[in-house]
């Protein structure tokens, strides 16, 4: 069952903040409540237009994605630039 | 000579040359010892004709040994050795006849040294074993979808762009944070301990990648290290080896939580595909739209049932009941006007009849007459009349006028 009941869209976080798993989870979360649950219609569209939001954002991070890498150097994480590695 | 042999025994035909060597190829073909010995030694006068065999000397302070190694087992070696190596050779005893030389027939080689390093593998690995170390109940789930993936390897090797390359081709949304190290000689297990801890716990990653790219035994000897096993057992993070190739077993890939057989092979252990990745999102999203049009032609069809009871009940049925009352209404009112005016008809005939019985028109038919003055009034009395006036007669089939000459009452 989802964590929280589905609430207004000013209580969710922009999906463009979300991380690619942050996002996968929300849209599993929400196609297994509309699974398992009937619910009034005005939720059941703001749940699908979410979803699709969420689909969106899922696929525009698996395309333009560009690895990031960074060094153990002593105690310290230091950013590799690219094409330096 | 007078002097008769004391020993006529028939005496030995001579060998011949052939004969004697093949008698002492039989013997030493048959001594087993001898067909299946390990020969440790300096290599030297290595050739190798076009033939494809290999020809060379093995010699240490005191002794050498001719050997020879076919074609056929040539291409099976690992490595190929140099004047000067030290080097085992593996291989059976026998004689080369026309040469009339004893050598080794090889069939094996490795570098001198390897035995001993192979036995402290398999000293370590089974104490390890026993231990517990390698039991399949201690290795631990390697995360779907890693955030972050940690490295340790060279930094120098190729090792380490096959696996950047891999992971940016899989899932560049994972971030790689590299602990650079040697992989080999004398630092390197120390260094690979170290890497270990610190990634675990500045950098937290959600997986491991212990790898390095391929190499002689020697090369590889650091992941066969005992401290390098005790520090992947204790590792809180879960690791992935992809040491040397795929024939390579070490020390580590039995501790770790998961073997590669390569680095590459590592790097995709260690995350999912994007393309499986993509596949996933769109049956995700399907089962979105699906669960929505569902739900959308579910309520549609609630709907129009709702509809279809608001109809029946609605004020419109109501009229059209009422108007069908009234066309009824109607048409017994046309049934019920059309019986009346028949009956008044007839009515009316016989009224006729009776009212014609009265008419004076039937008493003018018996011969009486209606006399009236000009003003048309009936004249009933005598003293209606004067002298002269002139009066209209009617009579049954029509009138005509007269003048007053007398009057008598």
């Amino acid at each position: 069952m989802p964590p929280a009941k589905p609430k207004t869209k000013t209580e969710l976080p922009d999906v463009n903040e979300l991380s690619y798993e942050q996002a996968l989870a929300e849209l599993e979360t929400i196609v297994t409540s509309l699974e398992s649950a009937r619910l009034p219609l005005n939720e059941t569209m703001a749940l699908y237009e979410r979803g699709q939001a969420l689909t969106r954002h899922c696929a525009d991070l698996l395309d333009k994605a560009e690895l990031k890498i960074k060094k153990l150097s002593g105690e310290s994480l230091e950013d590799v630039p690219s094409g330096q590695e | 000579m007078s002097q008769m042999p004391l020993f006529s025994s028939p005496k030995p035909t001579s060998w011949t040359v052939a004969d004697l060597t093949r008698y002492l190829r039989e013997v030493l073909e048959s001594d087993e010892l001898l067909q299946d010995v390990w020969v440790v030694g300096e290599v030297s006068n290595f050739s190798r004709p076009a033939s494809g065999h290999l020809y060379f000397t093995l010699k240490d302070s005191s002794a050498s040994l001719r050997c020879v190694m076919w074609r056929n087992a040539v291409l099976r070696q690992s490595f190929t050795p140099h004047d000067g190596d030290a080097i085992e050779v593996h291989g059976s005893i026998s004689i080369y006849e026309l040469g009339g030389q004893y050598q080794l027939y090889a069939d094996l080689f490795r570098p001198a040294g390897e035995g001993a390093l192979y036995q402290e593998f398999l000293r370590l690995k089974a104490m390890l074993d026993a231990e517990g170390l390698f039991a399949p109940e201690r290795k631990r789930a390697i995360p779907a979808r890693p955030k972050r993936i940690g490295i340790v390897t060279s930094p120098t090797g190729a090792a380490l762009q096959d696996m950047l390359n891999t992971l940016r081709r899989r899932y560049p949304l994972v971030e790689v944070v590299l602990a650079p190290t040697q992989v080999q000689g004398e630092e390197a297990p120390a260094q690979i301990i170290a890497a270990l801890h610190d990634l675990a716990f500045l950098a937290h990653p959600d997986v491991i990648i212990m790898a390095r790219g391929g190499g002689s035994i020697e090369d590889l000897w650091a992941f066969n290290d005992e401290g390098v096993a005790r520090a992947i057992a204790a590792s809180p993070i879960p690791v992935i080896t992809g040491v040397g190739h795929e024939t390579d077993f070490t020390i580590a890939d039995f501790v770790a939580d998961l073997r590669a057989p390569t680095p590459t092979a590592a790097a995709e252990l260690a995350t999912p595909n994007r393309a499986d990745l993509r596949l996933d999102l769109a049956e995700l999203s399907d089962r979105l739209n699906r669960l929505c049009q569902a739900a959308a032609s579910e309520l549609r069809w609630a709907l129009k049932e709702l509809k279809n009871r608001l109809e029946r009940n609605s004020p419109l049925n109501l009229v059209q009941t009422e108007s069908q009352h009234i066309d009824e209404l109607e048409r017994r009112l046309n049934a019920l006007m059309l019986h009346y005016f028949q009956l008044s008809r007839s009515q009316l005939t016989g009224l006729n009849q009776h009212m014609s019985a009265l008419s004076p028109v039937s008493v003018l038919e018996r011969g009486y007459a209606i006399v009236t003055n000009q003003a048309g009034k009936t004249i009933l009395q005598v003293a209606q009349v004067s002298a002269g006036q002139p009066l209209n007669v009617q009579v049954s089939d029509g009138d005509f006028g007269v003048h007053v000459d007398r009057k008598s009452t």
